[in-house]
């Protein structure tokens, strides 16, 4: 079991450990934030390089400091390797060049955007990035396709993570869209605007980090801070039935899934319950989803959000990699 | 009884005087001062027919702005709704449809915007708030009415006219001026 030091807390890890993972476990703001890591997709992470590091010391046989920042979500930890990240002004000045390179082609259409409030790259970008930009030349567009019924892809605001094939690759059985071209004009496409039709397709949207993927049934029906995020489920032969409902009054205004304090999906959910069931009556209500105090989502709502009956004590005083797992379930 | 604070002063009722007791004094110091306002300058004017100079930042009655080809320039994004402190602007958003270019300048526009004036407290945070340069206060009193239901102004009163103008260019920053002369900014284009 290899011990690991990030931002001088230590921890005991499994063989095997990125150090994402590790500092996850660890939790609090020495997590690195991260665009394409995505826990549960495999081989996923590496094209980003949001959650890079520094490694000022190796390991406990081999100190010598690694010579660049690495990417966290792909390094393991080694036995006695001591990480910096928040604590490193290096790397704090890496990340800020690493989101203003994923904002060179991202569009400024926040306003229209239905991720906006949701988004991780409008959330990296306001904590890391210049309010300016110094990009000169036209960004890349691409025409926005509906890629069947209820998705549309707006390539243009596209950071290229992969999460969405990985999804079409592991969620689901058959994958139809891939990323076509390479380098500056890569992006995201099917067989001839081919529909992306599948059982679990729906996931595709949840798992973009940015408005690239979104869910037709909801666009542009509501800002989502002026929709109520509630937990609920049912019973779906397909899937978990466990699924956050976006409500507006007493209506259904979007379905999807429960996500974890990482923005990363807990259970898949099948595309009948994320399309087809927008009626309150479908539901069974488990209570209000929690959601951060300074997120824009809990803007304009009064109602109490953490549950009453929570024992405040027990989430104050278990463990930090404790408090990860019961997050979860 | 014993007073709360040391504060309290006993009353003396004093006996009048002569000339106090007759009035004729006072009464013709008031007489004075009436006369005295008769010619001076009035404090008045008289509202509607004359109306008062006003402050170019004066905020009163908002104008949802048109871009220079006549568009609609409020893109239904939200955030002066939610940094409204009253609670006055409600909005549905919808997507342009083909042929509409003309009239709404991004893809996605507003297809109802309501203002309650009577909750609106005038305080200048949605047009602080507005990314797009769409809302703005004016110097322009809202006018009185008999039913509440007349103080929700929709678009068709706080939209300005393609041919009628309302001139906010007092209010915008400089910073915002100088980064409207960028051409090659997305922001100062026409999107598609």
């Amino acid at each position: 079991m290899p011990k690991v030091t990030i931002d001088g807390q230590m921890i005991e890890v499994p063989d095997g450990t990125t150090i994402l993972q590790a500092a996850r476990m660890i939790g609090g703001p020495i997590v690195p934030p991260a665009m394409c890591y995505y826990s549960s997709l495999k081989t996923s992470g590496g094209y980003c390089r949001t959650c890079i590091v520094k490694v000022s010391k190796g390991s406990e046989k081999d100190p010598r400091p690694m010579p660049k920042p690495v990417a966290s979500c792909r390094t393991t930890v080694m036995d006695g390797m001591e990480v910096q990240n928040i604590t490193s002004p290096e790397v704090v000045e890496a990340r800020k060049g690493v989101v203003e390179f994923l904002l060179l082609n991202h569009p400024l259409d926040c306003p229209i955007c239905d991720q906006a409030g949701e988004c991780h790259l409008q959330d990296l970008a306001y904590e890391h990035g210049l309010s300016k930009t110094r990009y000169e030349f036209e960004r890349r567009t691409f025409e926005k396709i509906d890629i069947g019924e209820k998705i549309k892809l707006h390539m243009t605001r596209c950071i290229l993570c992969y999460r969405c094939v990985k999804v079409a690759d592991q969620v689901t059985n058959k994958r139809v869209h891939g990323v076509m071209n390479r380098g500056d004009v890569a992006e995201i496409s099917t067989y001839i605007q081919h529909a992306v039709d599948n059982d679990f397709s729906g996931n595709m949207i949840d798992v973009c980090p940015v408005g690239a993927l979104t869910d037709r049934t909801f666009r542009f029906q509501s800002r989502i801070w002026n929709v109520n995020p509630m937990d609920a489920h049912r019973d779906c032969k397909t899937c978990s039935g466990k699924v956050t409902l976006w409500m507006k009054g007493n209506d259904v205004a979007r379905v999807s899934a429960r996500k974890d304090k990482y923005g990363e999906v807990i259970d898949w959910i099948c595309n009948d319950c994320r399309f087809e069931k927008k009626d309150a009556h479908d539901w069974q209500m488990d209570g209000p989803t929690n959601i951060e105090r300074h997120s824009v989502i809990s803007q304009n709502h009064y109602s109490l959000k953490e549950p009453a009956h929570k024992p405040l004590l027990n989430t104050l005083y278990t463990a930090p990699a404790d408090r990860q797992l019961n997050s979860n379930n | 009884m014993q007073s709360l604070t040391n504060r309290s002063k006993v009353v003396v009722k004093k006996e009048m005087t002569f000339s106090e007791r007759i009035y004729l004094p006072a009464i013709l110091g008031g007489l004075r001062i009436t006369l005295k306002h008769l010619f001076k300058k009035k404090a008045t004017i008289q509202y509607p027919e004359v109306k008062r100079e006003m402050a170019g930042i004066y905020r009163g009655q908002h104008v949802l702005k048109r871009d220079e080809n006549g568009a609609e320039r409020c893109t239904a994004c939200g955030l002066c709704a939610v940094a409204c402190p009253a609670e006055a602007i409600t909005m549905t958003a919808a997507e342009r449809s083909k042929g509409d270019e003309k009239l709404y300048r991004e893809e996605k526009y507003a297809k109802v915007y309501e203002i309650n004036m009577l909750r609106c407290i005038f305080c200048g945070l949605c047009e602080e708030a507005c990314p797009k340069e769409a809302i703005f206060l004016t110097d322009r009193i809202v006018p009185t009415d008999f039913k509440r239901g007349e103080f929700i102004y929709g678009k068709d009163k706080l939209v300005e006219g393609v041919n009628n103008r309302v001139d906010v260019s007092i209010r915008q920053t400089t910073s915002v001026a100088e980064f409207k002369q960028v051409p090659n900014l997305q922001h100062n284009r026409l999107s598609n």
